[in-house]
């Protein structure tokens, strides 16, 4: 590899890589991320070996991709140019694969996506894959995460090279801006506007920092990002970088994603080893460099204040905003902080325009959102739709229903800071304001879909405990609040609520949400307002059998 | 996790060996505040956990008191000051597994191993700690062992696994 040392060097690159490429093979994408549990590297490896045994290598070509989204009928696997999606293949399939479908062009019905009775074997008919919108996913699942070149063909790198030749800083923040991009991590800020008091901020140090402590239980888009796509993300925070004049960022990512800390590591290094970060890129004045920060298990580093005291090496407590990171973050150097999503949005943004970036989605929230659909649905798995898409399009139309002969009831948006959206509201288009407007929040993306079989004052204590367990205590609202709220839920649940629970749930879910301080505890209390709110019916029954109960074996005690 | 804090008995714990210490620590010559974090994560890695006389040779390298060194290792979930088992479970307890019946795995794993939540077997083999979410929902429920993935687990096949270490 060698050292792009102006602009110009990285289009050259780019024209040879081209030159080079292959275009007379039969190419085979295979999940090598998320599939691995369910035996993809077994499938990797059976396919190498088949290909060497019959002398096929100038033939057939593997590649190991990122999450191709449709998860559950992993491990999956494309074949280009046919354009068959196969899944549930095992390594006893290999030979099969290879002798009929690439050789002879024939179908293999057993591996091929079904739905309603129905084998549907090209991509572009899934409903799953055709009813997406895939612009932040757009090389995730179709280039090697591991290898630069792959990005670079798919023109990654372009958008950076064009902002770093032809605009300004001032510029740059104007063109985000102007694209309407908010941020993908759950409060939906509008990036411009962020990006432009950290420019504005007094000082000659600032800091980017990449967001992936991907804590929502339920959320897997940023491990999807981080492990198919990489260098879309370090693009993003280069061109973050140029805009609010920072030379060096940190990516903070959650160490339960082991394949995706591996794979920006390879990333990080191979930019470097191009001369795309470290100093005087292409030639350039910029200077820019990378580190990666581990989480070490804490849900709360999530919020902002609390990552940067992360970042120093200290317990990853949040304090009180203002003033906030933009001013003073890392060391109290103005510091910029977004989400892995939305750093993944903007090479787009700037190779697109974002005239065009504005047409997608609605009108207060523009672009994309990915979800990661889990749960009682058929198809889950990571999607990628248009602000405005309806909750019933993802889960009907994408999504495939509700397994088995259960129906709707709710689906959990935003994890333990968002809310059940019930039945009533399934052709709301989501966007970030409709999503509020119904109790819930966009949150990071995590979407799982509920059957008539759960208990939802059940699933209201399972977030309880999840948020009174991640408290960091510092502030009494969240570590007191959570903890009541709980006991008594928990109590509930155990058929040993009380008539008066309901109203006092209301009024701790207030008191916790307005004098917290940070996101984790104000919205604490979301999962049970939204729950009681929507299904107060299933509290008074838990509570009114227990009073049945009672009244009929045994009188309660007194307290 | 809450970990007990250190006591005088725990004090007299035969002492680890610093030679593994050492080479991490020859990594930070100028070490900040900032390097706490990695310096630990890679010391759990060397020796399974956090041992006490190579806190102490840590605190005069980063000159960071040992209490402030203890207020970090007991804040995050990941380190440990008590040896691990060989393999460490862990369980996710995410909202996807709860409601495709992870309850039912951890009350498995704790018939089998007779070790509750963040124990680990008197023979040092298995740790057990559920975690929020491994961000592999459509596995669901699934588990860790080490660094492998088991998704769509069943009490049976739990089991299995469990036995083939």
């Amino acid at each position: 590899m060698k050292n792009l040392k102006t602009p110009d060097d990285l289009h050259k690159y780019k024209k040879s890589l081209e030159a080079k490429r292959r275009t007379d093979t039969t190419r085979i994408f295979i999940c090598a991320t998320g599939c691995k549990a369910l035996g993809a590297e077994e499938v990797c490896r059976a396919f190498k070996d088949e290909i060497a045994k019959q002398s096929l290598a100038d033939k057939i070509e593997i590649i190991e991709t990122g999450c191709q989204g449709l998860c559950t009928r992993a491990p999956v696997l494309t074949i280009e140019p046919l354009g068959i999606f196969y899944g549930r293949v095992t390594e006893t399939d290999v030979p099969e694969i290879i002798s009929r479908t690439i050789q002879k062009g024939e179908i293999i019905d057993r591996l091929c996506y079904s739905e309603a009775g129905k084998r549907i074997p090209y991509v572009r008919d899934i409903p799953f894959y055709s009813k997406q919108k895939k612009i932040v996913l757009k090389n995730c699942g179709s280039i090697n995460p591991r290898n630069i070149d792959e990005y670079i063909l798919r023109d990654g790198y372009a958008a950076f090279t064009k902002v770093l030749t032809d605009m300004t800083p001032d510029k740059v923040v104007n063109e985000i801006k102007n694209s309407g991009l908010r941020g993908r991590g759950g409060a939906g800020y509008p990036t411009g506007l962020k990006w432009e008091s950290v420019r504005k901020a007094h000082g000659d140090t600032k800091y980017v920092v990449c967001n992936g402590d991907e804590g929502d239980p339920g959320a897997f888009m940023d491990r999807a990002v981080l492990e198919g796509d990489p260098h879309a993300v370090i693009e993003g925070m280069l061109i973050g970088a140029y805009a609010i004049g920072a030379k060096k960022g940190f990516i903070y990512v959650r160490a339960e994603y082991p394949i995706a800390v591996e794979h920006l590591k390879i990333a990080i290094e191979q930019a470097r080893n191009l001369g795309l970060l470290g100093e005087n890129i292409l030639g350039t004045s910029f200077s820019f460099d990378l580190e990666i920060k581990m989480g070490a298990g804490a849900f709360v580093c999530g919020e902002e204040t609390a990552l940067i005291a992360s970042i120093e090496g200290k317990r990853g407590m949040p304090r009180p905003r203002p003033p906030y990171p933009a001013t003073s973050g890392i060391w109290g150097k103005p510091t910029n902080i977004n989400n892995v999503e939305t750093f993944a949005n903007v090479p787009v943004i700037f190779l697109n325009g974002s005239g065009w970036y504005k047409t997608i989605g609605t009108e207060s929230s523009k672009g994309t959102k990915i979800f990661a659909l889990a749960g009682n649905v058929k198809n889950t798995g990571l999607v990628e739709v248009p602000m405005g898409t309806t909750l019933r399009e993802i889960v009907y139309d994408i999504g495939g229903g509700i397994p088995g002969r259960k129906k709707f009831k709710a689906a959990q948006m935003g994890g333990p800071s968002g809310g059940c959206v019930p039945a009533q509201h399934l052709d709301l288009p989501i966007d970030y304001e409709t999503v509020k407007a119904v109790g819930a929040i966009m949150g990071s993306g995590g979407l799982i879909v509920m059957d008539d079989s759960t208990s939802m004052v059940e699933i209201a204590r399972y977030f309880m405990e999840f948020c009174q367990d991640e408290s960091c205590g510092k502030c009494v609202p969240c570590r007191i609040g959570t903890k009541r709220m709980l006991d008594i839920l928990t109590r509930i649940t155990q058929g040993q609520g009380k008539q008066e629970d309901i109203k006092l749930l209301k009024e701790l879910a207030e008191v916790t949400k307005t004098a917290s301080l940070c996101g984790l505890g104000q919205t604490a209390a979301n999962p049970v307002l939204s729950t009681i709110h929507y299904f107060s019916d299933e509290y008074e029954e838990a509570i009114h059998k227990k009073e049945t109960q009672t009244s009929q074996h045994n009188p309660p005690k007194p307290e | 996790m809450m970990h007990k804090p250190v006591t005088a008995s725990e004090k007299s714990k035969p002492l680890a060996d610093l030679t593994k210490c050492r080479d991490i620590l020859a990594k930070y010559t100028s070490a900040t505040s900032a390097d706490l974090i990695p310096i630990l994560q890679q010391i759990q890695d060397a020796y399974g956990y956090l041992p006490q006389n190579v806190l102490e040779e840590i605190t005069a390298r980063v000159r960071i008191p040992l209490s402030k060194i203890y207020g970090v290792i007991t804040f995050y979930s990941q380190f440990s000051l008590e040896p691990r088992g060989k393999h460490t479970i862990k369980v996710c307890v995410g909202t996807a597994c709860h409601i495709k019946g992870a309850p039912d795995i951890k009350k498995k794993i704790t018939e089998v191993l007779h070790i509750q939540e963040g124990e680990t077997t008197k023979d040092y083999k298995f740790t057990y700690e559920p975690v929020a979410c491994l961000g592999t929902c459509f596995l669901a429920p699934v588990m860790m062992v080490n660094e492998r993935y088991y998704g769509k687990l069943t009490t049976e096949k739990t089991e299995q696994i469990l036995k083939s270490y």
